[in-house]
């Protein structure tokens, strides 16, 4: 194993953008990504169309650091209270409160992991912090051309409180009691206490909502749910065939190199880091993944650099030996740190404190490598860590966020 | 400043036979002769238990710091100094095709050696032997950093200078075999030398570590004696898997009360559908609420000779606790050959359905029928857990409303005796309704 020790730092004078102009502008960015992250697939006249759908819903980007909302429908801010501006780019747990149930939390979280559809029951909090209760109908959209979760849509219909009598037939009576041909006596006394056509958004009486533990949905909420899901995929994917860059509610099966799941994207997008990842199992060990902070670094924009070899990097005066080292870590599967002077796009220099790590999923094979980047002169974080360890945080939670890759957990239970 | 020292690689490994002697004290270990003049990095954590979403300032923490840089970084530096015993990550890992998603890893090298059993294993509470190995031993090389309350409001690292004075420092090491990646031992208030026993300040104190690293993925769990803890030394252990365990994914119901929800708002369920009975505790205004309920369980059962196993879940949201008889019926010889051939022993990680098995054989044929069987074997009857459920109950200050008596013999469909171990219930999704 190849373990350098960092040579002091020195500081030079060399060209850096200072950090709060970078600060700004990657805000920026955030608010571009999600204004744009909409448009940019289905053209400008979406949300027009959109809008025109009846409903509660909220469409979010996987691909966006964070898992933004991109799009809240009129329905689901008038259910809420909240307008626009609060919630888009929010993550959309903050509907969450003390007394959602944490397995439905957990359902939903992997539910985007494994990019599948889900429908479930679940306890939100208004803005004004009222809890109620919705069924919570998730879906992913994938990008014909690349496979991956273009955008998640997740649709909400308010579930009522039904008629004392028929809640208690539910709820009340022995726990853990499993009823037989239950479903069907549910069903058909529901569509009696059903008619609560009025005023569904409101549920007035919120006392003992968060004592319920769940509440079913009827099958006319579920079939609102569907029709919803259904004509927003619909419009998602008309309006898709105007950019060229097509949707579908299906992946379609890519022969040649499989994408990054939106779930490895979504963890690797949280950290703010300059770092890539390369594939050693494909020719010439291309640059799958770059982080925002890799691109802020060396000026390089994403598609500039993504199925690149790493070395575009190095130049005339980069050490040959070093190179020769990180070769020579690699071949041997092993981690290594070095020093070198590397390049950016427009022929600026920098010495690159650069950290090479071998990355392995669930096979126990390595699956990529993960360059770490650390611009010598950038200004130091104020946190007294030393750049190796912050360089190693980002190795650390890398691992294992690939570890879990191909540790599918397969159908485990299907959604209704 | 942390900085890289070279060190010489493996000196404590303290799962070998013999542990050996401190060579008297320039070992820099965890002792009283050195610990307090260490520099070890101190991360101070803020007393708020449950963090908001705030907004970053320069000098705070980032939100992943704790987890992803301090704890991870420094797991992977060890990792690169070659602390380890081998690269965890090497090893073959999959989830068992099935409802319940059990995971299984194919771990040749972890059981190299035997366990040493160094002290009883039908006690659950028994006192701190300093003869018998125990963390003080450890080298300082692999504490990751102590973990302790800070004063203030904002949590923060600094280098210690030996000179804070107070607390019996806690510190968190790394597991020299790990299970996972990130894998580490919780070793509360070190210098105590406190036996595996579960008091209120230690397990709030694990609580607040799975809170801070805030992912539903890095889970902390605890094993009594008796229930294959090998150390008697109090500690937690924890690493990261980012997959759901089977027991996270179980459905569980709520246990009423005659309070509803008990005054400190954490409420009591119980698990359906698992191998192994078990208690699951949430909510609670503060972290300290649901941390005590817990503690105060475990106490009555170690008070009571009844060993078991926790796990924090959820970063520190759900709190699963199982008594359980495997070892006492393994001394019986009441457990199937096939089972002990497999040399499961089952622990937390276990319980919760991450298996490490060490044939390959095994790792091949595993099957979820095959872990069902096994924790089944773990857990306690129905009539036994209904039993130390009450018993529990009373000493935590909840009351079940009488009519729960009635239910109890009317329950066939839940989780079967153990008498019955094939007996996996499978209900069609549709027809499952949970109170």
């Amino acid at each position: 194993m190849v373990a350098l020790t960092i040579p002091s730092i020195g500081r030079r004078a060399e060209n850096t953008s200072p950090p709060s102009a970078v600060a700004e502008v990657m805000a920026g960015c955030s608010r571009r990504l999600i204004d744009q992250s909409l448009t940019a697939r289905y053209s400008d006249w979406i949300a027009e169309a959109l809008d025109e759908i009846q409903g509660c819903f909220l469409i979010t980007d996987p691909g966006v650091a964070g898992h933004p909302i991109v799009f809240a429908s009129h329905g689901f801010l008038a259910m809420s209270g909240y307008s626009r501006e609060e919630v888009l780019g929010r993550n959309g747990r903050m509907f969450q409160g003390p007394a959602t149930n944490r397995r439905s939390v957990l359902e939903i979280r992997e539910a985007i992991r494994e990019e599948r559809t889900l429908q479930i029951s679940l306890l939100n909090y208004r803005k004004d912090g009222t809890p109620h209760w919705i069924l919570f109908h998730l879906f992913p959209v994938f990008g014909v051309d690349d496979g991956r979760v273009a955008h998640f849509v997740a649709v909400q219909v308010p579930i009522p409180r039904r008629s004392r009598s028929l809640s208690e037939a539910r709820c009340g009576g022995a726990r853990g009691r499993l009823f037989g041909a239950c479903r069907n006596e549910v069903r058909s006394d529901c569509d009696l206490g059903c008619n609560l056509a009025a005023d569904l958004f409101v549920d007035v009486d919120n006392r003992g909502l968060e004592a319920e533990e769940s509440r079913e949905a009827s099958e006319q909420e579920k079939e609102r749910a569907s029709d919803a899901a259904n004509s927003i995929l619909s419009a998602l994917t008309q309006y898709s065939k105007l950019t060229g860059r097509v949707v579908s509610s299906q992946r379609s099966r890519l022969a040649g190199i499989s994408p990054l799941s939106s779930s490895l994207i979504l963890s690797l997008g949280r950290i703010k880091q300059s770092f890539v990842l390369t594939d050693p199992q494909l020719p010439d060990m291309p640059i799958v993944y770059a982080s925002d902070e890799f691109l802020s670094l060396t000026g390089y924009s994403r598609h500039e650099i993504l199925g690149h070899n790493y070395e575009f990097l190095n130049g005339p005066d980069t050490e040959v030996e070093v190179l020769h080292q990180i070769r020579q870590s690699i071949q041997v599967e092993c981690a290594c740190t070095v020093r070198l002077l590397n390049y950016r796009k427009d022929g600026s220099l920098f010495w690159n404190l650069l950290h090479v790590s071998p990355v392995r999923n669930a096979s126990g094979k390595v699956a990529f490598y993960v360059n770490v980047q650390i611009d010598e002169n950038a200004k130091s974080d104020g946190l007294g860590l030393s750049p190796h360890m912050r360089q190693l945080g980002v190795v650390g939670a890398v691992k294992v966020a690939v570890r879990s890759l191909s540790l599918c957990a397969g159908p485990s239970r299907p959604s209704s | 400043m942390l900085s890289i020292k070279r060190v010489p690689t493996v000196l404590s490994n303290y799962q070998e036979e013999n542990a050996g002697e401190p060579l008297g004290c320039g070992r820099s270990c965890l002792g009283k002769c050195c610990l307090p003049a260490s520099k070890l990095p101190v991360y101070a954590f803020k007393n708020d238990p449950r963090p908001k979403a705030s907004s970053v300032g320069t000098d705070e923490l980032p939100p992943d710091f704790f987890l992803n840089t301090l704890l991870l970084g420094q797991w992977e530096d060890r990792m690169n100094r070659g602390l380890f015993r081998y690269d965890v990550t090497a090893c073959e890992t999959k989830v068992i095709p099935g409802d319940h998603g059990f995971i299984a890893q194919l771990n040749e090298g972890r059981h190299l050696k035997k366990r040493p059993t160094e002290f009883r294993v039908d006690r659950v509470l028994q006192a701190f032997d300093p003869a018998k190995f125990n963390f003080t031993k450890v080298g300082q090389e692999e504490v990751l950093f102590r973990f302790e309350a800070a004063g203030g409001d904002e949590a923060h690292l600094f280098e210690s200078d030996g000179n804070e004075g107070t607390k019996s420092p806690s510190v968190v090491a790394i597991n020299v075999s790990p299970i996972e990646y990130g894998h580490v031992l919780l070793i509360p208030r070190v210098l105590d030398s406190l036996p595996q026993r579960i008091d209120q300040e230690s397990f709030l104190l694990a609580l607040r570590m799975a809170s801070e690293a805030g992912s539903p993925y890095f889970r902390l769990g605890y094993n009594s004696l008796g229930a294959f803890a090998t150390i008697n030394h109090l500690h937690f252990q924890a690493y990261y898997l980012s997959v759901p365990f089977p027991v996270e994914k179980a459905p569980t119901a709520k246990i009423p009360t005659n309070q509803g929800r008990s005054k400190s708002g954490v409420t009591v369920s119980r698990l359906l559908n698992y191998p192994v009975r078990g208690l699951v505790y949430e909510g609670g205004k503060h972290l300290k609420d649901l941390a005590d309920m817990v503690a105060n369980s475990c106490i009555w059962l170690q008070s009571n000779n009844i060993p078991f196993n926790v796990l924090i879940s959820d970063s520190g949201r759900r709190v699963f606790l199982f008594p359980q008889c495997y070892a006492e019926k393994q001394a019986l010889g009441e457990v199937g050959q096939e089972l002990l051939d497999t040399q499961v022993n089952p622990a937390v990680w276990e319980i919760s359905g991450h298996m490490v098995l060490k044939r390959k054989k095994d790792y091949e044929e595993a099957s979820e029928d095959y872990a069902w069987r096994l924790l089944a074997e773990v857990s306690l009857s129905e009539e036994r857990f209904h039993e130390v459920k009450t018993y529990i109950f009373e000493a935590i200050g909840l009351v079940e409303p009488e009519e729960e008596m009635i239910h109890e013999e009317e329950e066939k469909g839940t989780p079967s005796n153990s008498s019955d171990p094939m007996h996996a219930p499978q209900f069609p999704e549709g027809c499952l309704i949970l109170q």
